[in-house]
């Protein structure tokens, strides 16, 4: 298979890379060496750790760094800002169209059962019309690249996407490590990102709110894999970190208890599962959330970002349709395209898919973190089998999709440099307007070959740059 | 008819408690085949919290209760003027679309036993007689005898023990329902019954079946038939725990006693006993 080399073209180096490439050349391996070691102590004090579920272990581990940074040159940017805000955009009409009147099932665009029989639909939540009509106020959309201007959109994460902190600790220790690459490129700044964040809290404020808006991050506490994430935004907008038990309803209002006594409580960015929300409404055992949450945010009361029943639009069945949202909501054509994937409860694709597991990625409906998926290039006969035998219990579970030639960008690696795989994740903001910072989280898979970049599969993280014209 | 309802709930704690959150589902819906003449709830030192229609037209309210305080009673009183509507929804808002309801939760997952209740119907051509026929079978495989089940009891469970109150029913009727594919919830509202002319436990569930063309039907497999003026429904839910009346949380420590106690009597006929007492 034939992989799109970010960096090389022929042998020449391109445009956006030309100084990083002189730069790399010049690097003595036993600086490079000092570095790397440099790079891996900063992470480890300002304490960015990933817990991987399930995996035991070093609960701290640490995503690996590469200093190597990934490049995009402005016009290659600007399109995909402009394919990912499209998404965005059509995501959240999706949203309120399907908890309210649902003229896209009703058009007959996107199969009612999808919808309404998915999980992650919330029939508590019809009717409601949160602030501004945004269900999902932070969109992780995963991009893979596998041409000079061929991307595509592997999955959208409308509830709590995480990693944006990766995101900004890998520019702040790139200045910090090498400030002389920041002289000689111009690079586009990300770290704005938390007071946009913060903005964009603010601006989808309940109507009952009538001062400035007091925002809170929610956790579900220190156990939680992403609980530095959590901490590290709130402290970077200026506001309070909460757990559930920190927050408590009383009449028609949510507070936050403090040494002063209750402070009302406006807008919840909750890093917390639906479910867990209000064992009132939701799990009645539940003990992460708060009792009557949801009784006060239906009537107005509070903000929670995302909105409760975000999650149906970024289901891997429902995903299939989301060009099909852009040309119904916004009667555009897409700009950034899906991935061609087979559903395994047609029969058709089932038949095709079971002919081709080899050649195939088949992945679970509702899975996440690249755990249960098939890489079928990649697989023994005998995983493949197994797998296979996985798929037949239960065909509704899974989707399949072409394995796609992912890009590669040059990664340090023992030898010196080597192309691995990446791909990309910006963050969409959705309030008032909706704002991107130039770039996102790339993810490499730093196993030679390898094509998938979750950090649960041995992913390392990069710092991505947008030149400025 | 005209029914009035008293309905009290109390809660008492052995260690005064700090607060109490509860979202009820407490006020008579609205459809043809009732009218509310009055209605109040009252939180026993609480704090009227926010009330909204929800999606599918319950009218939900929120109420909270600042301690420490060691007992809370939740009282209803109420008249209600209902009709008979053949079961049959008819007049009812609301805006979630039936194919939600297909979804299974804990309480309703299906086992061999409920799959095999549920293939023991044959086909109908017209889904209202399949409803009935569900209804009827799972009366016959469910007898009614108090005591045996709990608030936890599965439906999967009660079929096993083939015994149960109108919660197990409801639950198995969804069950075999949604088996067929054919939409189903659990209501929660009181009945008006007398056994023996004593009156007869009054909170009352029974289910919903969608059945297109016509829209949801209640089926009342626990008493075979379908509701009728005696009924007044309050709201609906996935399953017993998502349509409760009351959901609660107190803030404490210790153990809750719950006592219950509802009426619901035939306005009418209380005017007529009177009349008749003044006579004599």
């Amino acid at each position: 298979m034939e992989y799109y080399d970010e960096m090389y073209s022929g042998g020449q180096v391109r445009e956006p890379y030309a100084r990083l490439s002189e730069w790399v050349d010049t690097m003595p391996a036993d600086f490079r060496q000092m570095k790397q070691a440099e790079a891996e102590a900063l992470f480890r004090r300002i304490g960015i750790t990933f817990a991987v579920y399930g995996e035991g272990g070093d609960p701290d581990r640490l995503i690996p760094f590469d200093m190597m940074p990934r490049v995009f040159e402005q016009a290659e940017w600007r399109r995909l800002e402009r394919g990912i805000k499209q998404r965005a955009r059509a995501l959240n009409a999706f949203l309120r169209d399907v908890y309210g009147r649902a003229e896209i099932v009703r058009a007959g665009r996107i199969p009612a059962r999808l919808v309404y029989q998915n999980e992650a639909y919330e029939k508590a939540v019809v009717g409601v019309v949160p602030p501004r009509g945004v269900y999902s106020h932070i969109i992780g959309i995963d991009l893979v690249r596998t041409g000079k201007d061929e991307f595509f959109v592997l999955e959208d994460n409308c509830r709590t996407p995480s990693g944006v902190s990766y995101m900004l600790e890998n520019r702040e220790i790139m200045m910090r490590m090498f400030p002389q690459l920041f002289r000689q490129n111009r690079i586009e700044p990300v770290d704005q990102y938390p007071e946009l964040l913060r903005r964009t809290l603010e601006s989808v404020a309940p109507p009952k709110c009538s001062d400035r808006p007091t925002c809170v991050v929610l956790t579900p506490g220190h156990f939680n894999s992403a609980y530095y994430e959590h901490s590290f935004l709130a402290n970077l907008m200026g506001v309070e970190l909460v757990e559930g038990q920190d927050l408590f309803v009383d009449g028609e209002f949510v507070y936050m208890r403090t040494t002063q006594g209750p402070k009302r409580v406006d807008v919840i960015y909750r890093r917390i599962d639906d479910p867990y929300l209000d064992p009132l409404c939701f799990r009645p055992d539940s003990m992460l959330g708060i009792p009557g949450l949801m009784d006060v945010y239906r009537s107005g009361g509070v903000s929670i970002c995302s909105a409760p029943g975000a999650g149906v639009a970024d289901d891997k069945a429902i995903y299939t349709f989301v060009p099909e949202m852009v040309r119904f909501y916004l009667g555009e054509e897409p700009i950034l395209n899906n991935v061609h994937t087979w559903t395994l409860w047609k029969q058709d694709d089932y038949k095709y898919v079971m002919e081709h597991l080899p050649e195939l990625v088949v992945k679970e409906v509702h899975g996440s973190g690249g755990y249960g998926m098939l890489v079928g290039p990649k697989s023994t006969k005998e995983e493949i089998d197994a797998f296979r035998k996985k798929i037949e219990a239960n065909p509704s579970n899974y989707i399949a999709q072409p394995t796609l030639a992912l890009s590669t960008t040059p990664t340090f690696v023992e030898e010196g440099i080597a192309p691995r795989h990446v791909d990309l994740r910006p963050y969409c903001l959705c309030g008032d307007r909706i704002e991107l910072v130039p770039g996102g989280l790339t993810r490499v898979a730093l196993r030679e070959g390898s094509l998938v970049v979750n950090s649960s599969q041995g992913g390392g993280v990069k710092d991505t740059w947008v030149l400025s014209e | 008819m005209k029914l009035r309802v008293t309905h009290q709930t109390v809660y008492r704690y052995d260690h005064p408690i700090r607060n109490i959150v509860q979202s009820l589902r407490l006020t008579p819906s609205v459809f043809e085949g009732q009218k509310t003449l009055e209605w109040n709830i009252e939180v026993t030192g609480g704090i009227r919290g926010p009330g909204f229609r929800d999606g599918a037209g319950d009218w939900i309210e929120g109420w909270t209760v600042r301690g420490p305080m060691e007992e809370v009673a939740v009282s209803i009183t109420g008249r209600v003027e209902t009709r008979d509507t053949a079961g049959v929804l008819r007049g009812h808002r609301e805006m979630i679309n039936p194919l939600a309801y297909l979804r299974d939760s804990d309480a309703t997952k299906a086992d061999k036993g409920l799959r095999a209740l549920a293939a023991s119907v044959s086909d109908h051509a017209d889904n209202l007689d399949l409803a009935h026929k569900l209804s009827a079978a799972v009366s016959e495989a469910i007898a009614y005898e108090p005591g045996v089940t709990e608030s936890q009891t599965t439906a999967a469970e009660a079929l096993k023990l083939g015994k149960g109150v109108c919660q197990d029913h409801t639950h198995a009727l969804m069950a075999v329902a949604r088996l067929r594919d054919l939409p189903a919830r659990y209501v929660s509202g009181y009945l008006h019954a007398t056994v023996d002319g004593e009156p007869h436990e009054a909170a009352h569930a029974w289910a919903e079946i969608h059945v297109e063309n016509i829209g949801w039907i209640g089926f009342d497999a626990a008493n075979r038939c379908c509701p009728d003026e005696r009924y007044v429904r309050l709201g609906s839910g996935l399953d017993a725990s998502d349509a409760a009346p009351i959901r609660g949380i107190a803030a404490g420590q210790g153990d809750e006693r719950l006592d219950v106690a509802v009426r619901v009597e035939d306005i009418d006929k209380l005017q007529s006993q009177s009349q008749s007492q003044t006579q004599s």
